[in-house]
């Protein structure tokens, strides 16, 4: 893949793109997102962080299958971003529902499970 | 424990034991009768019978059981018969003679077993028929109760007396602790009456570790707690006292006796377990009268009686039994001069009287003591009765000094007459039962050499025992008549009584015109129509019968003394019950001591030698000296040397000496509480008071016995048992949850984690994650 990379013209330093690029970003991604989750109080922010979550697992699903050229990875993140939309839709169903009981987007409202 | 010699002499004895006689089968009525009055009783109360038939039932069974009793007498010719029964125990867990302990349900029937139980029956006959009056006022399942508790209280005192072997013994031992406490307990409402029950019982147990241990050892060195073997083992024993070689008598079988004693000394209020006797009374009368006089507190002088042999063998054991007799009876003589309760000073009189037997087995007449036994059972209980009749007809009333002059009123003529027959036999008067059967422990204390100074104690006991009942005797059934009823008056009359009591300040204010003294007279005498409404009510048929029939029987058992033995060739003076009583394993001086169940009667040889000073040969006379432990005395009646009365033979000059010292006690008593007493309250004895003020208070109080028990006993149990609680409450139970507390600590310290936060949950999720991705990383990393 590098030589048709190099002979379509391609500068030096995408021919050097490794497996280790696609996962770093994906890494990347993913901490946003937790860390995105862990600190945002506002539920749809909460859950478009959990979003960022699935499509790093995707991305780096799909890194992993174009470098080793099987399939399966990519088979599986098409699965995998059906069920986050099943889920989306879910999700921001109940977003909605405890919206309604407090009038609020904040996750610190619900503590009643505490003990 | 049991060494090659004692085996050795346990085959030797087997081998030689003879064949059994059988006894009547019909003797194993005597103990089913009580039990089918037991059943019977047990239904009145389960169908709620209202009448007095539960007592008439038990009149009945126990008349058959006397019937038979005497049936058994007149068949009787001396020997052992053993009727067997059932078997009871039979364990077995090896072949040797020591490995199998066998205790079958079985009488042994001897002289002695039928001469205790003809009195025990034939009183409890007599007594029941006075309690069937005297509880009349609880006819329902008080009734019932009390009726089924005095049948089981008669059983038990069969198993006692006739058992065969001593765990049948100590059945029927704990079996009468317990009716004893039952009946005591009767009023249970009562918490007197409670607490009297427990501290009888628990007395008892505390002589009862003496027993059990006694037994214990006896099985364990004689391999059987059957009399026969038992006797016929120690026969070698017998043989080494004999040649005055106590230091080859095992230690055990010499301490055997002794720990029997301690179970006598519980059971019949010895020192110093005799203080729940005299709290005793706090159950109905017909119970002291039958339990606490005559059958279950002489169960102690029956044990030592039966096991006789055993205390001969042992050194110190007779000693140590007419010791404590002996000074029980001065201290419980002191205690009751100085009560006004007659029914306590009658219990006192009761261990005084019992520590006479004691005193009697202790010097070697067991033959006087045990007729000393059946004369006191007679005229002591008569005399509670008597003073039950009094009670139960004054509303309660026990106290002297509010009673006087009841011998004299209407109806009260037999309860007068039984009182002055008791009175007299209790004091030893001169031709009364009581005297010859006192004399005869008297005399022997004198005769047994080293005894002597228990004489001088029993003869300074027998004169106050003279003074104080007397001093019942010319408070209560003589003089002026006057009566004040007691405190169990029903309600109406207790306003009735409450009104008289503030009426008696008022009458002797508003009689102001009559001068102090009249005053007092005419209240003696408006006191004799009674306080309000209240009237005495006098005795019915049942009772007047019993106190008559009773009366009747105390003055005819002074008989006893000059009837014949009914066995042939007895030894012993003293009529009749002594000619039964040296037949049985309790005499020491005849052969029939050694005498193993079965033998053929053997005949008597006279071998008679009198006395330097003219011992009766009745006494000890054998061929071969006379078997006596050396260190009580020598050769009892040979011709050795026999105590003196002063150069005098004692049992000559008993007669006289017993009766100048009865007859000086009664003559105190005359002064200070009979001349110039003109009322109940007060006599002569009040002016003495000031002069021995401190001593008579002491002996009112007891000689506070009982504080000295508390100091020495409840206080500190009671800073010990406190001491414990507090151990279990705080240590033990502080270990406890302490274990509860560990898991509630580690679940607090957990619990933080369940704040309810979302983010919480999602930033434990995360570190979980890392964590075991770093674990995983240095792992593979290896």
């Amino acid at each position: 893949m590098m030589t048709t990379l190099a002979q379509a013209g391609f500068p030096a330093a995408m021919h050097q793109l490794t497996l280790a690029h696609y996962l770093f970003i994906s890494g990347a991604m993913f901490m946003l997102g937790l860390i995105g989750f862990l600190t945002r109080r506002n539920l749809i922010i909460m859950f478009l962080c959990t979003e960022l979550m699935f499509q790093a697992a995707g991305l780096a699903l799909v890194a992993f299958s174009r470098f080793h050229m099987n399939m399966t990875g990519q088979s599986f993140v098409i699965f995998i971003v059906t069920v986050a939309a099943a889920e989306a839709a879910m999700a921001l169903a109940l977003v909605v529902l405890l919206f309604r009981k407090r009038e609020s987007l904040d996750a610190a409202e619900w503590q009643e499970m505490k003990g | 424990m049991l060494t090659s010699d004692s085996l050795l002499t346990l085959g030797a004895a087997t081998a030689a034991k003879a064949p059994i006689i059988a006894g009547d089968p019909l003797a194993l009525l005597i103990p089913a009768m009580p039990i089918l009055g037991v059943i019977i009783c047990t239904l009145c109360a389960i169908f709620g019978v209202r009448n007095k038939f539960p007592a008439f039932a038990t009149v009945l069974c126990l008349a058959v059981a006397f019937g038979v009793a005497a049936k058994v007498f007149l068949g009787h010719t001396g020997d052992v018969r053993i009727t067997t029964g059932f078997e009871w125990m039979s364990l077995a867990w090896g072949e040797e003679p020591g490995q199998r302990l066998i205790a079958d349900f079985s009488l042994y029937l001897d002289s002695l077993t039928i001469l205790w139980m003809l009195f025990v029956t034939g009183l409890a006959t007599l007594i029941a028929l006075y309690a069937s009056e005297y509880m009349s006022h609880d006819v329902g399942l008080g009734y019932c109760r009390f009726f089924a508790a005095f049948n089981l209280f008669v059983f038990s005192m069969a198993c006692l007396v006739m058992g065969d072997n001593m765990l049948l013994l100590f059945l029927g031992w704990e079996g009468v602790g317990l009716c004893s406490y039952l009946l005591i307990g009767y009023f249970y409402k009562k918490p007197s009456a409670v607490a009297a029950a427990k501290k009888a019982f628990i007395m008892n147990r505390i002589g009862d570790v003496g027993l059990i241990l006694g037994v214990m050892l006896t099985f364990i060195h004689f391999g059987s707690i059957e009399y026969r073997e038992i006797f016929a083992a120690c026969q070698p024993y017998i043989e080494m006292a004999k040649a005055g070689k106590f230091s080859e008598i095992p230690a055990i079988v010499q301490l055997i006796p002794i720990l029997l004693a301690v179970g006598a000394f519980g059971k019949s209020a010895q020192l110093p377990l005799y203080v729940w006797l005299p709290d005793a009374m706090e159950g109905p009368t017909p119970v002291s009268a039958l339990i606490h006089a005559a059958t279950m507190v002489t169960a102690g002088v029956y044990l030592v009686a039966r096991t006789y042999p055993l205390f001969l063998l042992s050194e110190y054991a007779l000693p140590i039994v007419a010791w404590t007799g002996a000074l029980t009876a001065l201290l419980a003589a002191t205690i009751g001069m100085a009560q006004f309760d007659i029914k306590r000073i009658m219990a006192y009189s009761t261990v005084s009287q019992l520590g006479y037997m004691f005193a009697g087995l202790g010097v070697l007449t067991s033959t006087g003591a045990a007729f000393h036994v059946v004369t006191h059972a007679f005229f002591k209980a008569l005399l509670f009765l008597s003073c039950g009749a009094i009670m139960h007809g004054f509303a309660g009333q026990l106290d002297l000094r509010k009673l006087s002059g009841v011998g004299f009123m209407k109806g009260w003529g037999i309860v007068g007459l039984g009182m002055a027959v008791g009175c007299a036999n209790l004091a030893g008067i001169p031709f009364t039962a009581g005297y010859f059967s006192k004399d005869m422990i008297l005399a022997e204390a004198f005769v047994t050499p080293g005894m002597a100074p228990i004489g001088w104690i029993l003869l300074l006991t027998a004169g106050m025992t003279a003074y104080y009942t007397f001093r019942v005797f010319f408070r209560v059934v003589v003089g002026p008549m006057h009566y004040e009823p007691g405190d169990e008056l029903h309600a109406h009359d207790d306003h009735a009584h409450g009104d008289h009591a503030h009426g008696d300040h008022a009458h002797a204010d508003h009689r102001h015109d009559h001068a102090h003294d009249h005053g007092h007279d005419t209240h003696a005498r408006a006191d004799a129509h009674g306080h309000g409404d209240f009237h005495p009510h006098a005795p019915g048929w049942a009772i007047n019968t019993v106190l008559a029939t009773l009366s009747v029987l105390s003055i005819v058992a002074a008989g006893l003394y000059f009837a014949k033995s009914p066995y042939e060739g007895g030894l012993a003076k003293g009529g009749a019950v002594p000619g039964m009583v040296e037949r049985s394993s309790a005499a020491f001086e005849t052969p029939f001591s050694h005498h193993a169940a079965g033998e053929p009667t053997a005949s008597i040889k006279e071998g008679g030698h009198e006395g330097a000073d003219g011992t009766t040969p009745a006494h000890g006379s054998l061929a071969a000296p006379s078997f006596v432990p050396t260190a009580i005395a020598k050769s009892h009646g040979a011709a050795a040397h026999a105590g003196s009365f002063f150069g005098y033979d004692p049992h000559k000059a008993m007669y006289y000496v017993s009766g100048v010292v009865g007859f000086v006690g009664i003559f105190i008593a005359f002064i200070l509480h009979y001349a110039g007493r003109r009322q109940a309250a007060t006599a002569r004895a009040d002016a003495l008071l000031p002069a021995v003020g401190p001593v008579a208070k002491w002996a009112q109080n007891k000689w506070y016995v009982d504080e000295l028990y508390d100091f020495l006993f409840r206080y500190p149990l009671w800073f010990l048992s406190h001491g414990f609680h507090l151990f279990d409450k705080l240590a033990i139970d502080g270990l406890v949850r302490l274990f509860g507390g560990i898991p509630r600590f580690i679940g607090g310290m957990v619990r933080p984690t369940q704040s309810g936060e979302l983010h919480g949950y999602a930033a434990g999720m995360a570190a979980g994650v890392a964590v075991l991705l770093f674990l995983v990383f240095m792992l593979t990393m290896r």
